[in-house]
């Protein structure tokens, strides 16, 4: 560092990114979406080729590369197959710390399905059981469950 | 050594400036799946994939990551490639490269861009050095506008002759059923009456934003000719991104990125007279000036003779040297994809598979690519191997 | 493959906050040093490669900001949007491509950044982002699943942090050296279980460049050349619920393709170190169970038996790994220098004596979606 410098206070400049976005949902999503507003369901899709149930229902299966068309409709209890506990709060986050987030394997379902879990951190562990519970105000977006809950160590 | 390399299918969206149905995957999977559909090949025979857009278009971080589901990329290699308006141009040269290094015989190459989902000029400002340019000159319009008055005074160019240039580009579209513009034709006197934005520069002679992907096979000399009857060889490419910062572009000295990327493209596929051995190009023409000017920097013509040479219909279909015959960048924009889709409508013209926009006998095709800081990227693609 | 070698590398040192250098002086630094250290002038260098993110840059055409730092005026140039590791992947393409040289740079300022936000980016819009998720908690949720598969422990991965920033101690590069025990991983605070604060790699800035080159323009730079043996990446799938976290595929098959190229059939006796992407402890023996170091579930016992320790069977992260500098974007790239160093005998303090093959990795993506594997040697 120059010598002069030591003697500055280092400039900075205080900037963000401020652009608006507003993401295309697509038709197989909005069919998820529309479920959880309006009938409080959670609904996958199965893949013909690889049998494999999705959700979210994909417009196509990322592995045999296929267009998928048949809805499954899906329980909305699971069990945790990994979860995290998080301490630090931050404005991104929908729960106040400690909260968890989990990966659910729903019933129905060949895949996890990200959320969260709000209480009973006590009782978290790989293999509870949890359900979905739904928001009273519903949007059509993924925070329409309000999070899952334990229903069973 | 490099081995030889061909465009073997291409395949793109119909464009539209908003595809509400689906989301980026989506709509990324529509081109993938028509460019395998071109060349016959199924996922499973590609080897490797090459993605771009520009992030702050939909902010999505680590695209090649988040994509793989639509791009056809779960467990195999997939990177992104990333550099502005030239996005295109630079994926479809990195998929050159991938297949020339002998690492990889069939690489996809994928561009793509949903407009839509954000304020361009919002992001786009973002891309001047936050320090020294960004509170004052930012975002595409006021550099463009300042190389076109420039352009005007030093040589007389008026903007007629731009809007000559728009309306050959909406004419071309009227082939294009994938363009955005498609059967929408417009006078010059829709584009004089059009709204000034900043002087020269009015609404229509500048380029819209659009939702679209664009996908396309390169193939390694072995495989290619199996795959396509006729397949684009790569001739060349070449890159210049000149400049960091917009105040150091001189825009007396013409467009020196492309003067320079077009030279060595040129010297190393054996091209002496451009003019006369190329028989299509798809330039990346943001706004109509850059139809008179570029078009001197590559040399198809001399300095300030770009209105005439236009005027005289040598770039019209049925030309001399037909310029976009897709419409190009003034009819469909969709930003990542943009440049890419030069090369696919490149390659298109020399495959012989342009239906409506077809020009006759294609021999050697030219992209070009357009963006950052007024930087060029080069493709030269021929019926012929290099 | 045709030989290509690492000819030329070079880094800065990596800080919490380098205040008085922008991205363009990083690089700068970066290119000339390793031109220098190639024994190269720019007239030497045919292409360039420039790595970097719009996110972390908080700039859109974020390369815009370092291509005549990269001295990249008048030159053939690209961009990789990623990890460095990556993008040298894309300069070893160019050089195999008939570019007698190539030089690769990378930059990162994580502290001009808001690491939550634009990690929180990389998550899909519509399903994920909302819920908060960014690389600390989904990478822990990635630990949860492996931990419990394998009953890996704690304790274990407190191992890992020991040992780095023992190591970092002699590396004069690295952001973190410290004298640390498992006590105090273990007692530090909690950010999101399994994960604890010495289980997590810092925020750094930095750069680094290398520079490849074919057969003949190696014979003319200064240094020894480092051969290019193997070099291979894949992805998995996207969402985290479509992946097994604790099985990492795409880094097995990368491996795979990268020892078959190299011509390694016995991974564990035929590499002398390794240089692996940690960003949290337990991703090192996660991604030697993917390199096939040894079995799935195993990789805990590699570091309680002393293999991965310096002095030990297999030294894994001499340099002191992500662990003790984290530089996104540039943090593979420097796991392929410190490969570079190593294989020239020239790691200072921290040289594994006789080291002739070396594994360098990157990741890319989610709880490392994308793994890059490097196979680098010194004949």
């Amino acid at each position: 560092m120059s010598e002069w410098l030591q003697d500055v206070k280092d400039l900075t400049l205080k900037g963000q990114i401020k652009v608006p976005y507003t993401w295309s949902v697509g038709e197989v999503g909005s069919r998820f979406l529309v479920a959880l507003r309006d009938e409080k369901k959670i609904i996958g899709n199965r893949c013909n080729s690889c049998n494999t149930v999705y959700v979210p229902p994909r417009k196509n299966c990322g592995k045999c590369f296929k267009d998928i068309d048949e809805w499954a409709e899906l329980g909305s209890e699971g069990i945790v197959t990994a979860y995290t506990i998080v301490r630090y709060e931050y404005p991104l986050q929908p729960a106040k710390a400690p909260f968890a987030y989990a990966i659910i394997k729903l019933d129905g379902a060949d895949v996890g399905f990200v959320h969260i879990i709000k209480e009973d951190m006590d009782k978290l562990k790989i293999g509870v059981r949890v359900r979905a519970r739904f928001k009273e105000d519903r949007k059509g977006n993924i925070l329409d469950i309000d999070s899952f809950t334990i229903i069973k160590s | 050594m490099a081995r030889r390399v061909a465009i073997v299918g291409t395949g793109q969206t119909y464009h539209k400036s908003h595809r509400l149905d689906v989301n980026g995957r989506e709509l990324i999977n529509e081109a993938v799946t028509r460019a395998l559909a071109d060349c016959e090949l199924s996922i499973a025979d590609i080897d490797a994939i090459i993605i771009g857009n520009m992030d702050h278009f939909e902010s999505i971080n680590y695209v090649d990551t988040w994509s793989v589901e639509g791009s056809g990329g779960y467990m195999k290699p997939i990177m992104k490639v990333t550099t502005g308006g030239t996005t295109g141009a630079s994926v479809a040269i990195a998929a050159y490269y991938h297949v020339a290094s002998g690492l990889f015989d069939k690489v996809l190459a994928i561009g793509w861009e949903k407009n839509s989902e954000s304020d361009t000029t919002a992001a786009i400002v973002t891309c001047s050095d936050p320090i020294w340019d960004r509170f004052s000159y930012s975002g595409a319009i006021p550099s463009l506008a300042t190389e076109a008055s420039a352009y005007m005074e030093q040589y007389g160019a008026t903007q007629e002759d731009a809007a000559r240039v728009a309306v050959r580009e909406r004419s071309h579209a009227l082939n294009n059923p994938y363009a955005q513009m498609y059967n929408r034709p417009i006078t010059i006197q829709d584009v004089m009456e059009s709204a000034m934005l900043a002087y020269p520069i009015k609404l229509l002679d500048v380029c819209p934003r659009t939702d679209g992907a664009c996908a396309v096979v390169f193939a390694a000399e072995r495989v290619a000719e199996k795959i396509a009857v006729n397949p684009a060889w790569v001739k060349s490419c070449s890159v210049r991104h000149t400049t960091t910062w917009f105040g150091d572009v001189d825009y007396d000295t013409g467009m020196l990125s492309l003067q320079r990327a077009s030279k060595e493209a040129f010297a190393n596929a054996g091209i002496k007279n451009p003019v006369e051995e190329i028989d299509v190009a798809e330039l990346y023409l943001p706004y109509s000036y850059a139809g008179l000017k570029w078009i001197e920097a590559i040399g198809f013509c001399g300095p300030g003779q770009g209105p005439k040479f236009i005027w005289d219909g040598n770039t019209d279909m049925g030309g001399k040297l037909p310029i976009n015959p897709s419409g190009g960048v003034m009819c469909t924009n969709c930003i990542g994809a943009t440049a890419l889709l030069r090369v696919a409508e490149a390659a298109i013209q020399v495959m012989g598979k342009g239906d409506a926009r077809q020009v006759p006998d294609v021999k050697t095709a030219m992209a070009t690519g357009f963006g950052g800081c007024w930087w060029s990227d080069v493709v030269i693609l021929s019926k012929e191997k290099p | 493959m045709d030989k290509i070698a690492i000819v030329g590398a070079s880094q800065t040192k990596y800080v919490r906050r380098k205040k008085s250098e922008i991205f363009y002086d990083m690089v700068y630094e970066v290119t000339t040093k390793a031109m220098e250290d190639a024994g190269y002038t720019l007239e030497d260098i045919d292409s360039v490669i420039t790595i970097s993110n719009d996110f972390w840059d908080g700039r859109t055409i974020s390369c815009m900001a370092v291509q005549e730092a990269a001295g990249a005026h008048d030159k053939n140039v690209s961009t990789i949007e990623g990890d460095g590791a990556f993008g040298a992947f894309y300069g070893a393409m160019r050089v195999l491509s008939g570019f007698g040289t190539t030089l690769v740079v990378a930059h990162s300022k994580g502290s001009e950044g808001d690491l939550k936000v634009i990690t929180n980016a990389m998550f899909d819009p519509i399903y994920h982002r909302p819920l908060g998720l960014d690389a600390i908690s989904s990478s822990a949720l990635q630990a949860s699943v492996y931990m419990e598969r394998y009953g890996i422990t704690e304790q274990q991965c407190a191992l890992v942090s020991v040992k780095n920033h023992k190591n970092a101690k002699n590396n004069p590069y690295a952001q973190l050296p410290m004298d640390i025990t498992v006590d105090d991983v273990m007692r530090s605070k909690k950010i999101a279980d399994p994960i604890k604060l010495l289980d997590c790699s810092p925020i750094s800035d930095g750069a680094a460049a290398i520079i490849i080159a074919n057969e003949e323009r190696a014979k003319k730079a200064k240094t020894k050349p480092v051969w290019i043996k193997g070099i291979a990446h894949c992805s998995d799938a996207y969402f985290l619920g479509d992946r097994d976290l604790a099985d990492p595929v795409s880094l097995k098959d990368a491996s795979k393709k990268a020892y078959t190229m190299a011509e390694i059939k016995d991974p564990v006796s035929e590499i002398d170190v390794v240089e692996l992407y940690d960003a949290f402890s337990y991703m090192e023996p996660l991604w030697l169970e993917g390199m096939g170091i040894c079995d799935a579930g195993q990789g805990g016992q590699l570091i309680e038996k002393g293999i991965t320790v310096m002095g030990g069977k297999l030294p894994v992260n001499p340099s002191g790994g992500v662990l003790s500098a984290h530089p996104v974007l540039v943090a593979g790239l420097v796991r392929i220098i410190e490969a570079t160093l190593q294989l020239r005998g020239e790691g200072g303090a921290h040289q594994i004596k006789g080291a002739k093959t070396v594994l360098a990795h990157g990741i890319n993506g989610p709880c490392g979606q994308s793994h890059c594997v490097w196979i680098l040697g010194s004949e």
